[in-house]
């Protein structure tokens, strides 16, 4: 028995390092290429191409208007739903937890053809005939992939925190329920609602498939034509899409585990919170 | 006039009627605790009076006023939580702040009520710490603090008691009671622990299968429970069938008894007779004047008792005594007489199940 605890865990190191390899050497392929437009030399030239081409700059500025509306929507449409669904129909939670899952059952392919045929020519509300119709329907689209991510995030902020009593608490205390969802609710679930809007954004902003099928000029159908048409810009492109998506996941997680009283970056501005033994 | 009125409440939720007929009367500054097994009907009747359920029927008076219809947000009562339920956003001081700012008071307002609500809890020094960074203990202070600062008519405790350890439990029961005296302030208390109950109240209304079974005082309803639930619920209890031997006789384990009291009932008529364990001895006491002939099964040392199980009549019965210097051990097996006098044995009208 001695001998097998003494012994190092080859094997869980192998399996470890072999799933590190199945993600690292692809990007570090992927970012080694990115390096070499320039013929014998390895620099930012790709990355530079990208970020000088107009057509990058405008189908980014698209997707990030058309991914800050999505998170607007899906707070405004889930926030509400979550609070009331644990305050007042505890009983329906699976079903709604169900429905939230729809979106990664039926696939955007299935949900955007249901649009074009819902809203095309044909339809008593033609959203399609019109580009600011199309969009509508883009964001909408975008707001229904989010919604597993999203309202998986406020429940969970939600569960947290007991917001039925904390409901009860304010009432006691003589608060309206506006005033109750102003000042108690939200301030409470803000981290929560903050990380299911980064899961929001990363997914929409390099979405290609409704995106696409809609005929926006977004960021995912750029990315897609980028990779038919040249060799070394999509990979600088693929390499900063997945810093981005990074970057969204670092903010995600420092918002969300952060305590009320306690700074965003809490190392540099060390505070004297513990000691509450007196 | 009394302070707090309920008649006549009712409350379903579907087909299941969970509170009946709940009538209750509360003085002003009286405290008042409901006791009872978990859904007894306590904590509905509880939500109820705080605005938190609408009764199916009856009316709810507080200082006079019907305000079985008004949200609970408009009706000034002061609610303690189980879960403390403090605001996790908020310092201490925005907590106990927090129904100040509601009412529209000016911060030199706020703050003087806030230093006097933390002085009265002791824990003025820990206004800036957030909930996550209190005990337990500090917690239910603070919520106690925060339901009081402003001035509510009426203070409801939904076991405030149930999430805190045991010694946190008795001294934090003790300020409860304290600060509610200070005050004046009428409570209402609800547990399910007979001793929290027994121990802080003027009054307590035991509950059993949402009807009030029994209001009175704590030493009523401990030394004369009226119903077999009561008696049961709150204390240990030795049961026996009896049933009226004559004119003021009772016959229970093997034996019949002269001299008790029994409420006018014709011969042969079943009841049950309840002994407190302490009420019994093995020793014959001074005033001992009835005894149970029975066989020790075992016995145990627990400091400042001596609890010995005794066979009497084919059924098992439990005694407390005081452990003296001089005291043995019941041995195992041994035969034994169980003494008690007249007074402790309890009538009561239901036979046992």
């Amino acid at each position: 028995m001695a001998e097998v605890s003494r012994r190092p865990p080859l094997l869980s190191i192998l399996i470890a390092l072999a799933g590190a390899a199945f993600f690292l050497v692809p990007l570090i392929a992927t970012f080694n290429f990115s390096l070499r437009m320039t013929r014998g030399e390895l620099s930012f030239a790709a990355y530079r191409s990208v970020f000088e081409s107009d057509t990058f700059l405008s189908v980014l500025g698209f997707s990030t208007v058309a991914s800050l509306m999505a998170i607007a929507l899906g707070a405004l449409i889930v926030v509400p739903t979550a609070y009331w669904v644990r305050l007042r129909l505890p009983h329906m939670r699976p079903l709604i937890e169900f429905l939230s899952l729809m979106p990664l059952i039926i696939p955007p392919v299935v949900l955007v053809f249901g649009y074009v045929r819902l809203y095309g020519t044909s339809s008593i509300l033609p959203l399609t005939m019109t580009e600011t119709g199309t969009n509508i329907l883009l964001v909408i689209g975008y707001v229904v992939l989010s919604v597993p991510y999203m309202y998986r995030a406020v429940d969970n902020g939600m569960a947290a925190i007991d917001i039925a009593t904390l409901t009860e608490a304010a009432e006691s205390l003589g608060a309206s329920r506006p005033r109750t969802i102003a000042f108690v609710i939200f301030p409470n679930i803000r981290s929560a609602i903050v990380s299911g809007a980064f899961l929001t954004f990363s997914i929409s902003l390099g979405e290609f498939v409704i995106t696409s099928l809609l005929n926006r000029p977004a960021f995912g159908p750029y990315l897609v034509q980028m990779g038919q048409d040249y060799a070394y810009q999509p990979a600088a492109l693929a390499i900063m899409a997945f810093a981005f998506t990074w970057v969204c996941m670092v903010l995600m997680e420092l918002f969300a585990t952060r305590r009320p009283g306690q700074r965003l970056l809490q190392w540099r501005a060390p505070r004297t919170v513990e000691k509450a033994k007196s | 006039m009394s302070f707090l009125t309920l008649s006549g409440i009712n409350k379903s939720f579907g087909a299941n009627t969970v509170v009946r007929d709940f009538d209750l009367a509360v003085e002003p500054g009286e405290f008042v605790s409901f006791l009872g097994p978990s859904g007894c009907g306590k904590t509905t009747v509880l939500r109820m009076i705080a605005g938190f359920e609408t009764p199916s029927g009856g009316t709810i008076r507080v200082g006079g006023a019907d305000v079985t219809a008004l949200p609970a947000s408009r009706r000034k009562i002061g609610m303690v939580f189980q879960a403390y339920a403090l605001f996790p956003n908020m310092s201490v001081r925005d907590n106990v702040a927090f129904g100040l700012r509601i009412a529209g008071m000016t911060r030199a307002q706020i703050d003087a009520r806030v230093a006097e609500m933390l002085d009265l809890i002791a824990l003025g020094h820990l206004a800036d710490r957030y909930p996550y960074q209190l005990s337990g203990g500090q917690q239910q202070r603070v919520a106690l603090a925060r339901a009081l600062a402003p001035r509510p008519n009426l203070l409801l405790l939904d076991e405030p008691l149930s999430a805190l350890d045991a010694q946190i439990r008795t001294s934090l029961r003790d300020d409860i009671r304290r600060i509610q005296r200070e005050l004046g302030i009428t409570t209402v208390f609800v547990t399910h622990d007979q001793e929290e109950a027994l121990s802080i109240s003027d009054r307590v209304v035991v509950m059993y299968k949402g009807r009030a079974d029994q209001i009175g005082t704590p030493a009523q309803i401990y030394n004369h429970p009226t119903t077999r639930f009561v008696a049961g619920f709150v204390g240990k209890l030795n049961t026996f069938d009896a049933r009226v031997a004559g004119a003021d006789s009772l016959a229970f384990g093997g034996q019949e008894f002269s001299g008790l009291r029994r409420a006018g009932l014709n011969a042969g008529v079943p009841l049950t007779v309840a002994l407190r364990p302490e009420a019994l001895s093995l020793h014959r006491r001074p005033g001992d004047e009835l005894s149970l002939p029975g066989r020790v099964q075992h016995s145990s040392f627990l400091g400042s008792v001596i609890r010995a199980q005794v066979e009497v009549a084919g059924q098992s019965v439990s005694i407390d005594m005081f452990n003296r210097a001089d005291a043995k051990l019941p041995v195992a097996g041994a035969p034994t007489e169980v003494w008690f006098t007249r007074d402790d044995v309890l009538v009561l009208p239901e036979v046992s199940p």
